[in-house]
């Protein structure tokens, strides 16, 4: 079991728990604003964008390079981007924090 | 060949060069066939404009049948913004419980009517039925609109054999200018109506802004959707395994429309105008001409896919640019991903089998090029599932 906590670009913050599946299915399961999943967790879409607080950055590690070539051309992107259908949920993600990009 | 390949005629240029070129009514253009110089193009919009004169970023060009500018469309960043933010709410409807609801029953009616029928020509009787009858729901029109808009056939822009035919574009100018009239006078809840009353920089959307939405409605929305449903079909047909393995894991759909979407590139290509002298992959471009983002290329960059000739049903990293990139991405992609998405699993639960009898390619010619978007027609036979 892992908790997540999505910060809204309204600074909403909003903690949930997951145990399996993708950070994205989670966030679009639970309705957090800003994620929309699109493409379904296949890394065309871009719209599961998120900025990993700097601290966790170890446990989500960094952006694939497929990723990180969708994210290069996101103006909004930067060095804790990540596509978070790209994060699966375990227990190494525990108390991570992400802000939503959009 | 298997009947249902859509074969790539670009891997040689793509990885020799990296564009080709294309002679369309004298204003040519270069293809770019990479999937980073596509999606870097089609990001970086003040070099590569959409907002030229309206028709000129289409290929085959459109600046011969009509004046009125495509929106969002043909226009760029801000202004581009401005009005993706007002449409964009109204097309991720398709999202709601409700929509898909009404979406499953009207393409479960249309599977059990083709049903162990001996023979259905899958473009016309069910492609353009199918794409007709859920655009009333994009549209919050009466279902009986359907009707008009499958009788104008699948070539609602030009007459058989002529590449683009302005009389033929004016049938659909016309009925929307009338669309436009009846919602003015008697307000309702759809598309026409919701966009009347949208407010843009202080303003309400003026009429000529709101048939430039409405056509492009559709007009994208028209033959890359028939294209899609048909490929699909085809590709069942002679795929039994993959109709049978979306029947035990239904959960796979999603990830099979994206692979659908990236393979069948229902939309090969799409242009924009080059505003200053520049080069793309070492190759120089100048100014005031046309390149193209060839979708249909990027989407078998081997660098980027692995067996990128082949329908990997459950694909699970595929950063596809089917359905474009960046700024323009495509507006009618959550109704189309429902759609083909709803498709699929209705035809797994519903059909046991699809026979192809026979059928004839859609040839699309590019100069250098010839490539097989998908079928002007194809019979085949759908056994129920027992
Ligand atoms: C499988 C089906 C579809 C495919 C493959 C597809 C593909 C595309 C592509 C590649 C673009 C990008 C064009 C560019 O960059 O200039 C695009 C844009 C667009 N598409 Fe689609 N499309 C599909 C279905 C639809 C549907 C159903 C609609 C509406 C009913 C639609 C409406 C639009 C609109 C309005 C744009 C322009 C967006 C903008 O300029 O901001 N498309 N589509
Ligand atoms: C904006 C107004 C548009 C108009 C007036 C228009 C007009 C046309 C015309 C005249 C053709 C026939 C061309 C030929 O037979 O060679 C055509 C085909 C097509 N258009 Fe458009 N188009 C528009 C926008 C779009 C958009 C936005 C998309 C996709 C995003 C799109 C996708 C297609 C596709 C896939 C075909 C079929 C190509 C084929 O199968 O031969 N169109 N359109
Ligand atoms: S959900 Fe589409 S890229 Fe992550």
């Amino acid at each position: 079991m892992a908790k997540i906590t999505f910060i809204t670009s309204d600074n909403e913050s909003i903690t949930l728990e997951g145990s399996s599946g993708s950070v994205m299915a989670l966030a679009v399961d639970n309705g957090i604003k800003g994620i929309d999943g699109d493409c379904g967790g296949v890394c065309s879409c871009a719209t599961c964008h998120v900025h990993v607080r700097p601290e966790d950055m170890e446990k989500t590690g960094t952006a694939s390079e497929i990723e990180a070539d969708m994210l290069e051309l996101d103006d909004n992107a930067d060095e804790f981007s990540r596509l978070c259908c790209q994060l699966e949920i375990g227990d190494h993600l525990d108390g991570v924090v992400l802000r939503v990009a959009k | 060949m298997e009947k249902s390949e859509l074969p790539d005629p670009f891997e040689k240029a793509r990885v020799d060069k990296g564009y080709g070129e294309l002679n369309d009514q004298d204003d040519p253009v270069t293809m770019l066939l990479r999937l980073k110089d596509v999606r870097k193009t089609a990001h970086n919009y003040k070099t590569f404009q959409s907002a030229a004169q309206p028709g000129r970023i289409v290929v085959p060009s459109e600046v011969n049948i009509r004046d009125t500018r495509q929106i969002p469309f043909e226009v760029d960043p801000p202004v581009h913004g401005e009005y993706r933010a007002i449409v964009e709410p109204w097309f991720k409807r398709p999202l709601q419980a409700e929509y898909q609801e009404k979406l499953t029953a009207q393409i479960a009616s249309l599977v059990d009517e083709i049903l162990n029928k001996d023979t259905v020509e899958v473009v016309n009787q069910f492609a353009l039925p199918l794409q007709s009858r859920a655009l009333t729901l994009l549209l919050n029109t009466p279902f009986s609109e359907s009707e008009t808009w499958i009788s104008w056939g699948t070539h609602v822009f030009r007459s058989e054999g002529e590449a683009l035919d302005a009389d033929k574009a004016n049938i659909l100018y016309d009925y929307i200018d009338q669309e436009i009239d009846r919602a003015i006078e008697n307000p309702g809840e759809d598309m026409y109506s919701v966009l009347l009353s949208s407010d843009f920089q202080g303003r309400k959307l003026s009429k000529d802004e709101v048939k430039g939405v409405m056509v492009l409605t559709f007009a994208g929305g028209r033959d890359t959707v028939i294209n899609a449903v048909t490929n699909s079909i085809a590709y069942l047909a002679e795929h039994p395994e993959s109709l049978e393995r979306l029947r035990k894991e239904p959960e796979i759909a999603a990830k099979a429309v994206e692979e659908f979407i990236r393979y069948f590139s229902p939309l090969t290509q799409m242009g924009r105008v080059v505003t200053e002298d520049t080069a793309v992959c070492d190759h120089a471009i100048k100014a005031d001409t046309r390149v193209s983002l060839c979708w249909a290329s990027a989407n078998r960059d081997a660098s980027v896919f692995e067996n990128p000739n082949e329908i990997v049903l459950d694909r699970k990293i595929n950063p596809h640019v089917g359905f474009g990139f960046s700024h323009h991405n495509c507006l009618g992609a959550t109704h189309a991903r429902q759609i083909l998405k709803i498709l699929l699993n209705t035809l797994a639960t519903k059909v046991g089998s699809i026979e192809i009898q026979d059928y004839k390619e859609n040839i699309e010619s590019l100069d250098e090029f010839e490539r097989k978007v998908g079928y002007d027609r194809i019979n085949v036979k759908f056994n129920k599932l027992t």
